[in-house]
């Protein structure tokens, strides 16, 4: 069976993998290759080595652009997983209204990241007026927190359905062996649902670091990096460097900045990887 | 001890329900500044509500759709989405079939590739893919699909082995043997069962496409097309007043298609979420 598969591999496999070299491939030993030249289109680089790198690290708003993104990242992983799971644990207990409350509030999911950006823009921006403190695009702290909020309206709502998941499927019997020991809500809550719902948490606090790691769109859309590039993020950070600044070098390095940001979200991603297995070989 | 919890429900549902409000508030109060003219529509009035002084009714909806270029950049964003989506479709679940039933290095070497391309972040390809789209010529919204389907091959390709892995393969072999080659045994017996995955993959890739922003803006032919979120972009991305009204018609003409098809397949959507992530 497998040689009549076989055989057949310019129907099945070809097209996909002939998409994939264009799309990804090219493209991605391209950009390692470029971030070790001196470029402004992709046919006239010159090899200049590792001084991209160099240049990339000395550029103080790339490093702005790092702590800005780990604090956000940091701040927006915790409230969005704690919350996601607070209303989990609420909308599995059986009240009214469950099915419009968890329709509710996934729906920001759907709404794309510009489209998000600017409601939250205008919205911030009004409250702020009316309590007379500076607009989102003059003040970095406003800039820092509107995006958590942002951020925490997108995603909760996305890791409260994966948590609901989760929550549901841990077996009937676990809740009512504990109910007939004499367990409390806190100790059925802590000794029972959390350490059964620890592969959830392992993909919900993943995808939500990464998706804020990586945050680019709402960045652009709610302060784009104002004011003076002090609430830029390092995907917006990156842009920036490629298409804003003039001036024949910042290209390489924008392109050596990407390697660097790629490299960080690789380990992230290894480390997930590690801790899913652990997890599994536990079970 | 039963009455307790009632009223403790009943008090949860309440504070809930106040919770849901404020969720949806965001999106009432566009829907509401869309209808006000342009002068009611500034930093500190965004909350107040139309009055029969400001309120615009539809002109600013009939901007948005004359002048603006919306019915145009909502097509091309349907035709981006619904072409990359069948394309990813159709083509990654065959490769997926193909790299699981196959063992041998070219597929397992496929298998990493794919599963690696779905960690890279866009940033580190955006310069070299949009320059290799212009000089094949893949930049209309007619033919981006190709980029999509090669970009957005991993993660389809990841979920469709994940279950083709927990398909028998005796049902094939039984297919096979009953005279069905290896096309139509995918297409009339593995395709069938994979059923749930295809709506869960075609779910997650819609809600990728339809708000990508950054790749389309990089890689089309800017000055012909425009996308919904490029479209938006624009109006607070160009120099000079924005035109508020108008804006706000746009975001509200954006949101209600999205809203039309949540509701309709909200079961659906939550499901192929859920399962996306598990595997994911």
């Amino acid at each position: 069976m497998q040689k009549n598969i076989k055989r057949l591999w310019p129907l099945f496999l070809l097209p996909t993998f002939a998409a994939f070299v264009i799309g990804f491939i090219i493209p991605f030993i391209q950009g390692v290759y470029l971030s070790f030249c001196k470029f402004q289109t992709v046919n006239k680089a010159t090899f200049v080595g590792l001084s991209n790198y160099v240049k990339a690290f000395a550029d103080t708003q790339f490093s702005h652009a790092f702590w800005f993104t780990v604090r956000f990242t940091v701040v927006s992983t915790l409230l969005i997983n704690i919350l996601a799971l607070i209303i989990a644990l609420f909308l599995t207990r059986g009240i009214k209204g469950t099915n419009l409350f968890r329709t509710v509030f996934f729906m920001p999911n759907l709404i794309g990241g510009i489209v998000l950006g600017y409601i939250w823009q205008i919205l911030l921006n009004c409250v702020l007026s009316l309590l007379g403190k500076p607009l989102l695009a003059l003040d970095s702290t406003y800039g820092y927190w509107g995006l958590i909020i942002l951020m925490c309206w997108q995603q909760i709502g996305y890791m409260m359905i994966i948590y609901i998941a989760g929550l549901q499927s841990i077996p009937n019997d676990y809740m009512e062996a504990a109910k007939i020991d004499g367990a409390t809500t806190w100790q059925t809550l802590w000794h029972v649902k959390l350490p059964n719902l620890m592969p959830s948490i392992t993909i919900c606090s993943f995808l939500s670091l990464t998706n804020s790691f990586k945050l680019f769109d709402q960045n652009l859309a709610l302060t784009a990096g104002e004011p003076a590039h002090m609430s830029e993020m390092l995907a917006l950070n990156i842009y920036n460097t490629f298409y804003v600044r003039s001036g024949i070098q910042w290209k390489g390095i924008g392109q050596a900045k990407a390697v660097i940001f790629c490299i960080i979200v690789v380990l992230i991603s290894l480390i997930q990887l590690k801790a899913t297995r652990s997890k599994e070989v536990q079970q | 001890m039963a009455k307790k919890t009632r009223t403790g429900n009943a008090v949860i549902t309440g504070i809930f329900v106040v919770f849901c409000l404020a969720w949806v508030y965001p999106v009432v109060m566009v829907v509401l500044n869309s209808f006000k003219v342009e002068s009611a529509i500034s930093t500190n009035t965004a909350f107040e509500l139309p009055t029969a002084g400001t309120f615009a009714g539809l002109s600013n909806f009939a901007d948005a759709l004359s002048s603006k270029g919306f019915l145009s950049a909502f097509w091309y964003s349907l035709v981006i989405t619904v072409t990359s989506v069948v394309l990813i479709l159709i083509c990654c679940s065959m490769c997926a079939w193909f790299i699981t039933r196959v063992n041998n290095w070219v597929s397992k070497l496929c298998y990493f590739l794919f599963v690696f391309s779905m960690v890279v972040p866009f940033q580190m390809l955006m310069f070299t893919l949009s320059s290799i789209s212009d000089r094949l010529g893949l930049n209309t919204p007619y033919n981006i699909c190709l980029i999509y389907l090669g970009f957005g091959a991993g993660l389809a390709v990841f979920m469709f082995c994940g279950f083709v892995k927990s398909i028998p393969i005796e049902i094939e072999e039984a297919a096979m043997i009953d005279g069905c080659g290896p096309v139509r045994t995918f297409f009339l017996v593995v395709l069938p069962m994979l059923k749930p995955t295809v709506v869960s993959v075609g779910i997650l890739e819609t809600m990728w496409l339809w708000n990508d922003y950054l790749l389309p803006y990089l890689v089309l032919d800017r000055k012909k097309y425009t996308t919904i979120p490029i479209l938006i972009q624009y109006f607070r991305g160009s120099y000079g007043k924005v035109e508020m009204g108008p804006m706000m018609a746009c975001i509200v003409l954006t949101i209600i298609p999205i809203i039309i098809v949540y509701i309709a397949g909200q079961k659906h959507i939550i499901k192929g979420v859920s399962a996306g992530a598990v595997k994911g």
